[in-house]
C-alpha cells in the first residue's frame, strides 16, 4: 500500500489501473478529462496493460466498451454530464446485455445555462438504465468503489454494470491523501475476469437479437430485476470482504452517522455527507440530537435501510442536489415510496447546491434546525423546499 | 484546521502551488486537502486555489471563506480582486512584489503583511520566461518562512517531487525566497 496525494480523478484512474481492464474507451469532457489523461499516461508508460481506444463521442465510447466486454475482457470508461446523457441509449444496451462494465461519472450540471460544477441531474437521469449507482464522499472511496464495482458486477448472479460517482471539482479536482492498494492484493480480491458468456469464433452465438412478444423478452427483464435485487446482499458482502482484506470498511448501501436516538435524520448523496458530519458533531456538542445517513448506493435502492432509519427517528430530511421537474427530487421520491405503509413520520425534501452552489456548514445547520422544528411539531410546513435561492431571506447565512 | 487561499493568474501555477504545499504538509504527517476554484482558468485570468491542513482527516467539502493565510502571486490582482476578503484579523497575507510590507500597508488595510520579490527570483533561476516567469515555487519558500508551519527542506523536497522540469532550480527558488521574504507585523 502506498499513500499518495491524488485528486478524485487520479483516484478513479488508479482504481481502474489496479482493476486491470483490458480496454479503456473514452471521450474527454470537463471535469472528467484528467481521469482518462491519467489512464492514457499509465498505458503509454507501460504501467497498465490495456488497449486505449480513442473515440469520437461518448456514445461510441460506450459502444466500444460493450463490444470489447462481449469478447470476454474487463473494460472501463469515464464521463460526465452531457457525455453521460449522450451515452443513455448505450447504457441500457450495456445492462441489457448483462455486461459488468465499470464507469467513473463526475457529477456535473446539465446545460443550459452552461455550468461545469457539481449537480447530480446527469446521473439521476440514468436511474432507469439498469446500472448500479454508487456515490462517493472522498477520493479513497472513489478508488476503492471502482475495485468493488468490478467484484460485485462480475458475479454470475449479478452481471450488471456500475457507475461510480464523484462530485465535480469537490472531489474530481481536490487533492488529498489516498491509500493506493498493492496490485497483488487487488489481484487476490478480484481474480481473473470470468465472463459468463463471450463471443468466440470457434463457438458462434448471437447476442441481442430480435425477440417476438411471446418470446422471453419479459423474462430477460425479470432476470435483470432479480439480479439488481440480489446486488444488495452482494454489496453488503463485498464491502465486508474488502474491509477484511484492505483494512477499510465501507458500510454497505447506507452509511449512518449518529442516527441512534436522533430526533431527525438527514439523508444525502455524495460529498454533502462529508461536510454534514462536521455539522452533526457540532450540533450534537450543543445537545441537539440529529443524525445523518449517507446513501452510498442509489441503485439498487436501499429501501430496507431507509425503512429501518424511519423507525429510529421522528423526522427525515432528504437533501437532493438535483431536481425532477414536476415533483420532488429522486432521493426524496424514492425514499417516500419505500416508506409508504411502513412509516408515517414527516419527510421533507431540501433541494440545494444545484450548479455547484456551495453547501456550507452554516447552510446545513439551518436545514438541521428546520428538521428539528418539524420533528417537534410532527408535521412538515411544505413537502419540497429549495434552499439557498438568491434573495431568499429564510435561508440566508 | 489551517486554511490557505492562493490568488494568481492563469499560467502562473497557483493551482500547482496549492497542491505542492499540500504535499509538503502531507510529507510532515498532516492531513491535507487542496482544490482550485474553477473559474475561467484562461492564461492571465484571475485564479483562486485553496489548501486545508489539519491534524485529523478533513471532511470539509466547501470553499474557504475565512482563510488564515492568503498568498498573492501577482500584485496586479490587487486592483481587481479583494484579496483580503475574509482573511482573519490575525492572519497573514504574502505578496509577490518589490514593495516592502510598509509600502503595501498603504494600499491594503491589514496588520500582518509579508512580501517577497518572487518574480526576480524566478527569472534568476530561469523559471518560465522573462516576460512570464513562473513564481509559484518561490512563493512557497516564502510561505514556509512566513507561516513557520512547514519546514523549508520539506517544501523543497515536495517541489523536487512535483515539478515537471527544472526540479533543482525550482527548489532553490523556494530557498532563495525563504531567505529573502520580508515580514512586517503591526
Amino acid at each position: 500500500m502506498v499513500k499518495m496525494i491524488l485528486t478524485g480523478n487520479e483516484s478513479a484512474a488508479w482504481g481502474a489501473r489496479v482493476s486491470r481492464p483490458k480496454v479503456v474507451a473514452a471521450y474527454p469532457i470537463t471535469p472528467q478529462t484528467s481521469i482518462i489523461e491519467t489512464i492514457a499516461e499509465f498505458i503509454a508508460n507501460g504501467e497498465m496493460d490495456a488497449r486505449y481506444i480513442r473515440v469520437e463521442s461518448e456514445h461510441s465510447a460506450m459502444a466500444a466498451c460493450i463490444a470489447a466486454q462481449n469478447t470476454g475482457v474487463r473494460t472501463f470508461t469515464a464521463t460526465s454530464s452531457h457525455g453521460l446523457t449522450l451515452m443513455h441509449e448505450l447504457l441500457i444496451w450495456a445492462s441489457g446485455a448483462r455486461l459488468p462494465i465499470v464507469m467513473s461519472v463526475v457529477n456535473r450540471a446539465m446545460a443550459p445555462p452552461w455550468s461545469v460544477w457539481t449537480d447530480q441531474l446527469d446521473s439521476m437521469a440514468q436511474r432507469d438504465t439498469g446500472w448500479m449507482q454508487m456515490y462517493a464522499e472522498n477520493n479513497q472511496e472513489v478508488l476503492d468503489s471502482i475495485i468493488m464495482a468490478y467484484k460485485i458486477g462480475e458475479k454470475h448472479h449479478i452481471l450488471l454494470p456500475t457507475m461510480v460517482m464523484e462530485d465535480a471539482f469537490i472531489l474530481s479536482h481536490t487533492s488529498e491523501g489516498v491509500d493506493v492498494p498493492e496490485q497483488k492484493t487487488v489481484d487476490d480480491f478480484l481474480g481473473e475476469y470470468d465472463p459468463a458468456f463471450k463471443l468466440e469464433p470457434g463457438d458462434p452465438a448471437g447476442f441481442g437479437s430480435l425477440i417476438m412478444p411471446e418470446g422471453p423478452y419479459m423474462e430477460f427483464r425479470y432476470k435483470m430485476a432479480l439480479a439488481m435485487d440480489a446486488a444488495r446482499e452482494e454489496i453488503r458482502k463485498t464491502t465486508k470482504e474488502f474491509g477484511e482484506l484492505f483494512g477499510r470498511y465501507y458500510p454497505g448501501l447506507v452509511e449512518e452517522y449518529h442516527t441512534e436516538d436522533a430526533d431527525a435524520i438527514m439523508l444525502v448523496l455524495g460529498t454533502i455527507g462529508s461536510t454534514a458530519k462536521d455539522v452533526v458533531d457540532y450540533l450534537r456538542s450543543k445537545g441537539k440530537k440529529i443524525g445523518l445517513a449517507r446513501v452510498r448506493y442509489f441503485r439498487p435502492f436501499p429501501y430496507e435501510e431507509i425503512r429501518a432509519l424511519a423507525k429510529k427517528t421522528n423526522m427525515l430530511g432528504i437533501v437532493d442536489r438535483s431536481y425532477t421537474f414536476g415533483y420532488g427530487a429522486n432521493l426524496y421520491t424514492e425514499s417516500k415510496g419505500a416508506l409508504y405503509g411502513h412509516s408515517d413520520i414527516p419527510i421533507k425534501n431540501y433541494v440545494m447546491g444545484l450548479g455547484g452552489r456551495d453547501i456550507t456548514p452554516a447552510l446545513l445547520e439551518k436545514v438541521f434546525e428546520d428538521m428539528l422544528q418539524i420533528s417537534r411539531e410532527g408535521q412538515v410546513d411544505r413537502e419540497i423546499e429549495w434552499v439557498g435561492l438568491q434573495g431568499d431571506k429564510r435561508w440566508s447565512v | 484546521m489551517i486554511e490557505i487561499r492562493f490568488h494568481g493568474r492563469g499560467g502562473q501555477g497557483s493551482v500547482i502551488a496549492s497542491k505542492i504545499l499540500a504535499k509538503a504538509f502531507f510529507m510532515e504527517g498532516k492531513y491535507v486537502s487542496s482544490f482550485p476554484y474553477f473559474g475561467v482558468e484562461r492564461r492571465g485570468a484571475p485564479v483562486t486555489a485553496f489548501t486545508r491542513v489539519d491534524e485529523k482527516p478533513i471532511r470539509a467539502r466547501y470553499q474557504i471563506y475565512q482563510p488564515d493565510y492568503v498568498v498573492v502571486l501577482d500584485p496586479s490582482l490587487l486592483k481587481t480582486v479583494n484579496v483580503l476578503n475574509g482573511l482573519k484579523k490575525e492572519g497573514w497575507i504574502l505578496l509577490n512584489t518589490l514593495k516592502s510590507p510598509a509600502e503595501v500597508q498603504r494600499i491594503l488595510k491589514h496588520d500582518n503583511i509579508a512580501t517577497v520579490d518572487a518574480t526576480s527570483i524566478a527569472i534568476k533561476h530561469r523559471l518560465g520566461s522573462q516576460a512570464a516567469p513562473i513564481v509559484n515555487t518561490a512563493v512557497l519558500g516564502a510561505f514556509a518562512r512566513m507561516s513557520s508551519l512547514v519546514k523549508i527542506e520539506t517544501v523543497m523536497e515536495a517541489i523536487r517531487q512535483s515539478a515537471p522540469a527544472k526540479r533543482e532550480e525550482n527548489a532553490l527558488a523556494a530557498k532563495d525566497a525563504y531567505e529573502s521574504v520580508i515580514m512586517g507585523g503591526a
